[in-house]
């Protein structure tokens, strides 16, 4: 029932809020096309100024992954995780959630296309990756087009997110499917 | 500092924690330096990345694969900036529109009790709460096409409040936390996967889905909050001498050996 509605809002909302918003407008008496333009021309100069914050990144992340770096923290940790409710198997991806969004996605795909759609490890790793945001992507977009550099405790803050949310999605896959 | 780089460097079984942790014990012997390491986070994390990348890749071999990754990886950068541009410029737009038809300051005026919670700082009817209002409720709403631009100008209404250009004010990690958690609630692009992939019911997913991001959202949140004082926004005098007032446009790069035009690739192909 929720979910239905939820679905329909999210299909819908897009069309409506363009459609609605300058609805409104015109009912109060705004000429929403003038309006619309001067504030559109901002942009393009946006999006252009995140560009050097975005290629520093996402190269830097992209050689670490090639460098097969990447696996062998994921190995090395892979000992601590066993003592734990958290499957080894997920791990590449919970740390890969947070560096590249195209990546963990990749990654989620391989996982249930390896494990079978609605295995365990499949909604968890699904979970996993619907649960949190590439937090080093949003994080060069966001800072990068106010051209803050100085991030003080944005990192911290995210990664304790992230990791408590990791946590949670396997406990309550597990909790939900066993 | 770069002691602490060329140590972690040289333990390539656990790369980044090692990098991390190196810097974390660094802070707590010289608790003076702590703010100016925390602060400069980003430029250990995104060199120390590149750094573990090719000393790993000399004993893997994969140097090939790394020069490789690097020049997609730019290539993937821009497409992915410039891809933002039509949207950009489309919710930028509407927004104008929302903006001045009242619609933003009677949303944000609504979530005033929660907003004035997570943002203290921020005047309740600045247009930095509307904007990030509509960026969360996008966000929420699985339109993340809208929420970026959304979140942007939200970041850009705060900007307008922050003392020190280069540094994220408090109010910016807060809404920031939110926005690294990621909170959706239909999480369509991998429910569209699952059900590819030959699900049964790929939708089981959204309530568990619901639960991590929600617990996600509010560790960092409270993450953020708890952290925010041990994190002053001034800074002891850096080494950056050549600090602009407003660095809106063309800020030099985020390493400190100052490049003040980023190297052009050699010749388009």
């Amino acid at each position: 029932m929720i979910r239905t509605i939820l679905q329909g809002i999210s299909a819908w909302a897009i069309p409506v809020l363009l459609v609605g918003i300058p609805l409104v407008g015109l009912i109060r008496g705004i000429k929403v096309y003038d309006v619309f333009i001067e504030g559109a021309k901002e942009g393009f100069q946006v999006a252009i100024r995140i560009i050097p914050f975005l290629v520093g990144i996402l190269v830097a992340i992209g050689m670490f992954r090639a460098s097969g770096a990447m696996d062998m923290l994921t190995n090395a940790l892979r000992p601590l995780l066993s003592r734990t409710i958290f499957p080894p198997e997920l791990f590449p991806l919970a740390v890969l959630r947070t560096l590249s969004g195209s990546g963990s996605l990749a990654l989620t795909t391989d996982i249930i296309k390896r494990y079978g759609a609605d295995s365990m490890l499949s909604r968890m790793a699904a979970t996993l990756y619907g649960s949190s945001e590439t937090l080093f992507y949003v994080l060069a977009v966001y800072f990068g087009a106010i051209g803050v550099k100085r991030t003080r405790h944005a990192i911290p803050a995210a990664l304790v997110g992230d990791t408590v949310a990791a946590l949670v999605a396997a406990a309550v896959c597990i909790w939900m499917f066993k | 500092m770069p002691g602490v780089l060329a140590k972690s460097a040289r333990t390539p079984g656990y790369p980044l924690c090692a990098a991390i942790a190196a810097v974390a014990t660094e802070d707590c012997r010289r608790r003076d330096g702590l703010s100016t390491t925390i602060a400069l986070m980003l430029n250990y994390i995104w060199f120390g990345l590149m750094a573990i990348a090719l000393i790993v890749a000399i004993f893997t071999g994969n140097v090939a694969a790394v020069t490789k990754a690097s020049v997609e990886s730019a290539k993937t950068a821009v497409e992915i900036s410039l891809g933002l541009v039509g949207i950009m410029t489309l919710w930028l737009g509407i927004m104008r529109v929302a903006e001045q038809a009242g619609l933003v300051s009677m949303l944000s005026r609504l979530l005033r009790p929660i907003s004035r919670l997570l943002f203290p700082e921020v005047p309740s009817d600045h247009p930095a709460i509307g904007a990030m209002v509509m960026s969360v409720s996008a966000n929420m709403l699985g339109l993340s096409n809208a929420a970026t631009p959304l979140g942007i100008k939200a970041m850009e209404e705060l900007q307008t409040l922050n003392p020190e250009k280069e540094t994220a004010s408090n109010p910016m990690v807060t809404f920031m936390a939110l926005n690294t958690a990621g909170v959706q609630f239909i999480p369509t692009t991998i429910i569209a996967v699952l059900a590819a992939s030959g699900s049964q019911a790929p939708t089981v997913i959204i309530p568990t889905t619901i639960i991590a991001t929600l617990c996600g959202a509010t560790a960092a949140v409270t993450t953020a909050k708890l952290l925010q004082r041990f994190f002053p926004t001034k800074l002891p005098p850096p080494t950056t001498d050549n600090r602009q007032p407003i660095s809106q446009e063309d800020s030099p790069t985020i390493l400190p050996p100052p490049t003040p035009n980023p190297p052009l690739p050699e010749a388009g192909e």
